[in-house]
């Protein structure tokens, strides 16, 4: 069929954009067929078999909703899922205790960010400009800008840490009533936190240039195996001194739920029926991007946070996952020192979360690719989830060959 | 310190929504809901497809399934059988054809204005009037500036599909490069559709207009009980060579997966090479709004759509569906004649679907809820999924009582201007 036939296709005009490239990555991996591969790609958590691992907890809630029908959701999702989450969240904090937090079911943490700007722009809050993290994960800016936001990246990242000195420094030459995405725990890419006392020193900036705080919250339990302990940044904001924000939730790592895309928007505002409106808000953005949100995931996170025996064996699950992660750090660790690979590589057990900044280059990413098969972020961002027992050797091996031969 | 919400404008909520609520809190015995376009059974209940129930179990027992992210186009099994379902077995192969799984039929329906207007830059959109809920509000938030038209669709007169309304509109003031929303079966609000030659019309209009069609497939299978028939109209454009279309497809009614929001959109181009390129553009929409659709419903779909046996199920279950449908519409029509109720009654069995426009006025819908606790839209739109044997003859002796009751409205309240 001769296209010139035709009149032209009215998509001819439309340019090429690159898709994402951390997908690629994925894709690679799986097309190898090497048996030693390694794939510290995507940020999915793996056993220590190197396998997808469905939680006990989940399969026990799994068990529960067997039967349960496909009726529509409403359009702010089930309400028992939407409760129960920001319980979980906000435990102990007056903001819940007031009435003051307006919730919503999304698609995963994508969705909730996605709802936030959304309703920011419907609730017209005058928001335009977006302050990310540079490096951060690697949708914020494509998220945020295709909605219209001015989005600007501040530097976060140096030498293995956090560059607090030259985030702050940005922070306080950027425009005030900026919306600020802040990973509440397990920076991604990084794995590097702010300490307690550098939260307060950007809280006091972002509250002097009354700048309002988007927590991407996509790690809660998963950090530091303790819900509560990896919120305590949305607490000091939020609790301690009295922000409005948002808080963005996604149990797609902490329930291994990913592909069914179970997450929460929420609005902290400074009275309950600002948040009530702010409900009707999202309900409202809700409704012409989705219509309703999916249920099965929703209902398994649910039932996983409603149900006693369930709740504690996921907080279990959280410690499984956690600390085998946090193992697999010190062993990738004290692998390197023992081949005494050329420089220094405390950062990786420094960092924390599912991800680390090598800090390797470019040609040495190519390299550990084509030569032994490991396949990681151009960005030198690795997954530990991906390391296990069977391949934290070769993969230090590898590591250490990609420094000693390749610049 | 003032909040950055307080500025804010009071949302309104959704209409047919607040009509469930509403309906759900009434407790009267007679209660009756004919307003949510779900299916129910015969005893009024939801209905968990049997077919649905069977790969539910299968997946449950299996040890290999999991919840990984799906890649960004999504599942692949399933788009092969979403694309053989409604494009036909040949035209599923072409290249030029670019499918992605979306959020359900609205997201299809939200990512195709988002594309659409993105690359055509259309000085209009064109709906039926009138036309589902939420087509208008898709397209606002796609683009605030496009202009929303409407072609004429229904005639109150005399309760037809005003096929020379419709076409005379087009024709006098659509502009190259618009965009025309079709329903592919099943019209949703009052389920009357186009005939084949009327279809065959509205193709030749726009391909000589220069229109882009975007098919709105929400109901294949479950209108008929024949899956090519119900996308017969869609079939008869793609047959059209050179002429590029989008088709919004939903698989919340005919697989009754509603809350697990499974669907697809398949845009037809001129080439490979075109669709390859659309494709990213569709992917990077779905990345910069959810990144990945949601696994479960599409797993279960997949499932039947590549396995004929399972296949040969569904169809046993759409005309269970389909024929209860059409079974109550015969019902209450034998019902409203039976009472002599004044009016013409015939096209109850000539619409189709899920809906129809029974041809009450919304002073008579208002009265059918406050007096009769029955609960369609003030349009008149009635779900003909509500009723059932137990139900019908109270309805059809509630819609004989308000028709009486009232007086004629000149202007009948689901006229947009």
């Amino acid at each position: 069929m001769d296209s010139t036939q035709y009149p032209p296709s009215v998509f001819n005009a439309a340019t090429y954009i690159a898709p994402d490239s951390i997908f690629k990555v994925t894709k690679d991996y799986l097309a190898d067929t090497d048996p030693r591969k390694v794939n510290v790609g995507a940020g999915t958590y793996r056993d220590e078999n190197g396998k997808p691992w469905i939680l006990p907890s989940v399969r026990m809630a799994k068990e529960v909703v067997a039967n349960a029908g496909h009726e529509y959701s409403p359009i702010l999702g089930l309400k028992l899922f939407r409760d129960r989450t920001v319980e979980l969240a906000f435990q102990g904090m007056k903001a819940l205790k007031e009435d003051r937090i307006a919730s919503c079911q999304s698609l995963s943490g994508t969705g909730a960010l996605l709802l936030a700007g959304l309703a920011l722009k419907k609730a017209e809050s005058g928001i335009t400009e977006v302050l990310i993290t540079e490096p951060t994960w690697s949708n914020h800016e494509l998220l945020f800008s295709s909605m219209g936001y001015n989005v600007t990246k501040l530097p976060y990242y140096k030498a293995g840490a956090f560059d607090f000195r030259s985030y702050i420094d940005a922070l306080k030459s950027a425009p005030s009533g900026a919306a600020v995405i802040l990973h509440t725990c397990a920076h991604n890419p990084t794995g590097c936190d702010p300490s307690q006392e550098q939260w307060k020193e950007i809280a006091a900036v972002m509250k002097k240039k009354t700048m309002f705080p988007v927590f991407d919250s996509a790690y809660l339990g998963f950090n530091s195996g303790v819900v509560y302990d990896d919120a305590w940044a949305i607490r000091y904001f939020v609790d301690e001194l009295g922000f409005e924000a948002s808080v963005c939730l996604s149990f797609a790592k902490s329930m291994g739920l990913y592909g069914e895309r179970v997450g929460v928007v929420t609005f902290v505002a400074s009275s309950s029926e600002l948040a009530q409106t702010m409900v009707s808000i999202l309900e409202n953005v809700q409704r012409a991007t989705v219509s309703t949100p999916p249920i099965y995931g929703a209902n398994i996170a649910a039932t996983v946070l409603g149900t006693p025996e369930i709740a504690k064996q996921w907080a279990q699950d959280l410690i499984t996952m956690s600390s085998r992660v946090k193992g697999m750090r010190q062993k990738l660790f004290d692998a390197l020192v023992r081949l005494q690979t050329p420089g220094d590589w405390s950062h990786i057990v420094k960092q924390t979360g599912m991800f680390g900044y090598t800090g390797i280059s470019s040609a040495q990413i190519v390299y550990l690719q084509d030569k032994y098969h490991v396949y990681m972020a151009n960005t030198s961002r690795i997954s530990i989830a991906g390391l296990n027992d069977s391949n934290v050797e070769y993969f230090a091996k590898a590591l250490d060959d990609a420094v000693r031969s390749v610049k | 310190m003032t909040s950055i919400f307080s500025s804010l404008p009071i949302a309104h909520e959704d209409d047919a929504f607040g009509l469930i609520r509403l309906a759900k809190a009434d407790t009267h015995p007679s209660k009756t809901s004919l307003n949510a376009g779900v299916y129910r059974d015969e005893e009024g209940n939801p209905w968990v497809l049997p077919v649905v129930k069977e790969v539910k179990n299968i997946l449950h027992a299996d040890p290999t399934v999991n919840h990984e992210y799906l890649p960004i186009r999504g599942n692949a099994r399933f788009l092969t059988g979403a694309r053989k379902l409604v494009l036909g077995a040949a035209e599923a192969l072409n290249p030029a054809v670019v499918s992605i799984q979306t959020v359900a039929g609205t997201g299809a329906n939200h990512m195709a204005a988002i594309l659409l207007v993105h690359a055509l830059q259309p000085k209009s959109v064109w709906f039926s009037n009138p036309t589902w809920l939420n087509h208008a509000s898709i397209w606002e938030k796609a683009d605030k500036n496009i202009n929303q038209k409407w072609y004429p669709y229904y005639n109150p007169a005399d309760r037809r599909f005003d096929f020379r309304g419709m076409v005379k509109t087009l024709e006098e003031e659509s502009q190259p490069g618009d965009v025309v929303v079709l329903h592919a079966c099943a019209h949703n609000p009052t389920g009357l559709d186009p005939t084949p030659d009327q279809w065959k019309a509205i193709a030749d209009l726009c391909i000589r207009l220069k229109l882009f069609p975007l098919f709105d497939s929400a109901y294949q299978g479950f209108a008929s009980g024949d899956l090519e028939r119900d996308s017969w109209a869609i079939k008869h454009f793609l047959g059209e060579d050179g002429l590029e279309l989008g088709i919004a497809q939903s698989f919340s009614k005919n697989f009754g997966l509603y809350a697990e929001r499974v669907g697809a959109l398949h845009i037809r181009t001129t080439s490979a090479d075109v669709a390859s390129n659309v494709g990213i553009l569709l992917q990077q929409v779905s990345r910069s709004e959810f990144s990945t659709p949601p696994a479960y419903g599409a797993t279960i779909v997949a499932t039947v759509l590549n396995d004929d046996a399972l296949f040969a199920k569904w169809q046993l279950d759409l005309k269970t569906m389909s024929s209860r449908i059409a079974q109550m519409r015969q019902g209450l029509y034998d019902e409203l004649i039976r009472l002599k109720t004044p009016g013409k009654w015939d096209h109850i069995l000539t619409q189709i679907g899920m809906f129809s426009y029974i041809g009450v006025t919304a002073a008579q819908a208002i009265l059918l809820k406050e007096q009769y606790h029955i609960y369609l839209l003030t349009t008149g739109r009635v779900a003909l999924t509500g009723l059932t044997w137990e139900n019908v003859g109270y309805v059809a002796s509630s819609i004989d009582a308000v028709v009486r009751q009232t007086a004629t409205e000149a202007i009948p309240s689901y006229i947009i201007t």
